[in-house]
């Protein structure tokens, strides 16, 4: 299992929203692909899977506010 | 440090975005650590990951007749409009090799707009939580970044010439009602693209610390 988590984006950003999913629940991704895009002021973000195999579960939605940590997803 | 310089003249958006795709790969795969693409466009309408379609003021129909593409596009922020009086510089940076912080990054892009401003004795500001370069309460620049794998496209694009801001009224930039100016209205004078770019070229270079 791997988690996928919100990395450090830079000095004093704490958190920033889900503006995408690359992909569905249950879809299967590859590591590096295009996985989820948060955005932060006037900047978009995109974050690569870290890992391959099936995106189980999906933590946050496009709109949400995630925090710098937090798991936005599994793959299994 | 390998950097390359894109000058180029007026450009369709999409094949500056197209560029920008292929640059990108170049920095990817490590051929490039960064470049920067100077270009205008002819007139457009783009809306970024938080754009809405109420913000654009006139009918498709309408834009259609006036020869004005909108485009949907992976870039931070709401709508905007670019025109040939304006200079758009979309920087394609690898943060690996300069910072991995994306408010760094945008200060630093306003940075070398407020330098570019003040070469012409102009005085740009920030506002808190407004990303961008204005005078006074008008906005001179805009700023929309995407960042994938720590690479950088879009960028920022500057007001110089005052005839291009009547088609600001077809949108709420940024998804606000705000005024937009130019240089050319703060000075009263002709500003010349072409030495605006070496200008701004020599501010952005000194602002990433890149080697001339």
């Amino acid at each position: 299992m791997v988690k996928v988590i919100l990395p450090e984006l830079g000095e004093g950003i704490q958190k920033a929203t889900l503006s995408y999913w690359y992909f569905k629940e249950g879809e299967k991704v590859s590591e590096k692909d295009d996985l989820v895009e948060l955005t932060t002021d006037k900047a978009t973000f995109n974050l690569p899977s870290p890992g391959s195999g099936m995106l189980t579960e999906i933590f946050f939605h496009e709109g949400d506010t995630v925090n710098v940590g937090q798991t936005l997803a599994v793959i299994e | 440090m390998v950097f390359k310089l894109f000058n180029l003249g007026i450009m369709d958006y999409k094949e500056a975005w197209e560029l920008q795709g292929k640059v990108f790969g170049q920095i990817k795969n490590n051929s490039l650590n960064s470049a920067l693409i100077l270009c205008q466009h002819y007139p457009v309408i783009t809306l970024g990951r938080q754009g809405k379609e109420d913000n654009i003021r006139v009918l498709p129909l309408e834009l259609k007749r006036m020869g004005i593409g909108v485009y949907k596009i992976e870039r931070g922020g709401d709508v905007t409009y670019h025109g040939p009086g304006q200079l758009i510089a979309y920087p394609v940076l690898d943060l690996g090799s300069f910072k991995k912080d994306i408010h760094l990054f945008l200060r630093q892009l306003e940075e070398s707009a407020i330098k570019f401003l003040s070469a012409f004795g102009v005085k740009g500001l920030r506002r808190k939580g407004l990303t961008g370069v204005w005078i006074g309460q008008r906005k001179i620049a805009s700023i929309g970044i995407a960042i994938k794998n720590w690479i950088t496209f879009h960028g920022i694009s500057i007001n110089l010439k005052k005839n291009d801001l009547d088609n600001f009224n077809l949108i709420r930039p940024c998804g606000m009602d705000i005024e937009m100016t130019s240089l050319e209205t703060i000075l009263g004078e002709n500003i010349e693209i072409g030495r605006a770019k070496e200008i701004f070229i020599d501010k952005f270079k000194d602002e990433f610390l890149i080697p001339n």
